[in-house]
């Protein structure tokens, strides 16, 4: 397993991302919340660069006890979309949204004092 | 620069560059050899909107063209075509579309035809067929007449200004302006021997388009004549009544593809346009491919009890259907099993013919077909090019590409 040194963890805002290369290996390396998240960077649709796009809170939409709609809304959960053809993943997992049995490979990320790394 | 997110906050991006946002693509061609391979796209797309400067001198009427100029003008409200709502950049998820306006490109040469080599040059296409955007929906304009003077215009700027700047890896199907059935076929008539016209293109998205009026028929002949194609390209149309029932933009876009080329096709059929025009090559475009069992089926079924409805017919609906030929884009990939058994249906090795429709959002990559765990070699090949190239007669590009259409039965002098 080798290590790739990603980042000062003090210059890696939340909402900011990296991209990293460890061989066959292409990472996105997200700060959410305070904590770190990395996915492998090749779509499970076509291979699309699926860590380099938009990020954007998840939409829902809400019924009433007496199941009419209330229409379409923005949770406070967050996801990231492959910018190739919108395919949604649950930045805290790496789940498609509409299918969770689709699951991007995760990455390890460590914290040395400041510095970060990914694990591959 | 920034694009909107959820609740107008606001995400950092870099400027659009094609080339490395399909960098993955480029590596699916390096890993598959691409090169090797003869790889024709058969439907891909510009915005011609952003040439109209360009495009609407080319129209012949001085009135029409006034009008149509003064709408675009600083300062002028009007509109040339008519626009549907829709949202195909999902609210800026596939960033492409907002962020278009941001690629560099050279400005002593058409910017269309560097984005074009950008993005073929990573998917490994080797040719592509230059279909317009927003002029899709010129079927739905009022006047007859403003419809044929922008096909037009815009058969004259492919052909005189577009396609001399693509070194030679664009072609083109022009655009019919079938609401004008005398315009359509002068446009043949013009057009038809200028270099990189392959065929003819018709709008599918009509309020009333009827294939098999007597008025076309000189038109088609005057197509099969020439040994071009003569392709249907499918749309959305959410303003459509059929379609305002539907809340979301998805519903709208599923359907409406396949629903205007099922119509057509069955009109093309049932009223023996196969029959009467047995040389001329019909594509049908961007409709994806699950609709044409369904179709094959149902015109089957109902052929067997009305037969005096469709006299012309000499057999099934589905032979002559299976004769035709379809672009593969967008591929419905979800059910493997579906999938082979529509290719079987359609007789894709010899019917399908890969398409990416590239730049939009549901583009396909030449792998969609290279991977599939159920075609042969010679599938694969003629699916991704073979049969392209013995329909538009595009040079193969190497001595590999030209081994293996040799090797697969494609090969044709051109």
């Amino acid at each position: 397993m080798a290590e790739q040194f990603v980042g000062k963890a003090s210059e890696f805002k939340d909402g900011d991302r990296q991209i990293v290369r460890i061989g066959e290996h292409e990472i996105g390396i997200f700060r959410h919340e305070g904590e770190f998240y990395a996915y492998s960077n090749f779509c499970l649709h076509q291979g699309g660069p699926a860590c380099e796009g938009l990020t954007i809170a998840r939409v829902e939409e809400r019924l009433r006890p007496d199941k009419t709609s209330m229409g379409l809304h923005f949770t406070n959960d967050m996801n990231f979309v492959c910018p190739w053809h919108g395919y949604e993943y649950d930045m805290k997992t790496g789940e498609h949204v509409s299918n969770r049995k689709l699951k991007l490979r995760k990455y390890e990320v460590i914290t040395k004092g400041n510095d970060v790394y990914v694990v591959a | 620069m920034d694009l909107i997110s959820d609740r107008g906050r606001r995400v950092q991006v870099e400027e659009l560059n094609t080339t490395k946002l399909l960098a993955h693509a480029a590596k699916q061609t390096r890993d598959r050899k691409f090169d090797d391979v003869l790889i024709v796209d058969v439907d891909a797309h510009h915005y011609e909107n952003e040439n109209f400067g360009e495009i609407l001198p080319f129209m012949e009427n001085e009135v029409l063209k006034q009008l149509a100029l003064a709408a675009r003008s600083k300062g002028g409200r009007g509109s040339v075509l008519p626009s549907v709502p829709g949202y195909q950049d999902m609210g800026g998820r596939v960033t492409r579309y907002p962020l278009r306006s941001s690629e560099k490109t050279d400005p002593s040469r058409l910017r269309d035809a560097q984005l074009g080599e950008r993005w073929m040059d990573a998917l490994g296409v080797d040719y592509s067929c230059l279909f317009p955007t927003g002029l899709l929906n010129v079927g739905l304009h009022p006047q007859k007449e403003m419809e044929f003077e922008l096909c037009w215009a815009y058969n004259r700027w492919v052909t005189e200004v577009a396609l001399p700047q693509t070194n030679g890896r664009m072609f083109t199907q022009l655009c019919l302006p079938f609401g004008d059935p005398e315009g359509t076929l002068r446009c043949v008539e013009t057009f038809g021997h200028r270099k990189g016209v392959g065929g003819w293109m018709v709008t599918t998205v009509r309020p009333k388009m009827p294939v098999y009026d007597n008025a076309y028929m000189k038109t088609y002949r005057a197509i099969e004549e020439r040994g071009q194609t003569l392709a249907f390209h499918s749309g959305p149309s959410w303003g459509d009544h059929t379609f305002q029932s539907c809340n979301r933009f998805i519903s709208a876009h599923a359907l409406g593809f396949s629903w205007y080329n099922i119509l057509h096709l069955t009109n093309w059929v049932v009223n023996g346009m196969n029959e009467r025009f047995p040389k001329l090559p019909v594509l049908w475009i961007e409709a994806g491919l699950a609709w044409i069992p369904f179709v094959m089926q149902r015109l089957d079924h109902e052929f067997m009890l009305r037969p005096s409805e469709c006299p012309l017919l000499k057999r099934k609906p589905s032979e002559y259907m299976r004769e035709m030929f379809y672009s593969s884009q967008p591929m419905e990939i979800q059910d493997m099993d579906a999938l082979e058994c529509t290719f079987r249906m359609i007789d894709a090795e010899n019917s399908l013919l890969y398409a990416s429709d590239y730049p939009h959002w549901d583009f396909d990559l030449p792998s969609t077909i290279w991977d599939l765990p159920f075609l042969n070699d010679r599938a694969r090949h003629n699916i991704l090019g073979g049969t392209a190239h013995k329909l538009f007669k595009l040079p193969p590009r190497n001595e590999a590409q030209k081994q293996n259409l040799i090797k697969y039965g494609n090969y044709v002098e051109c």
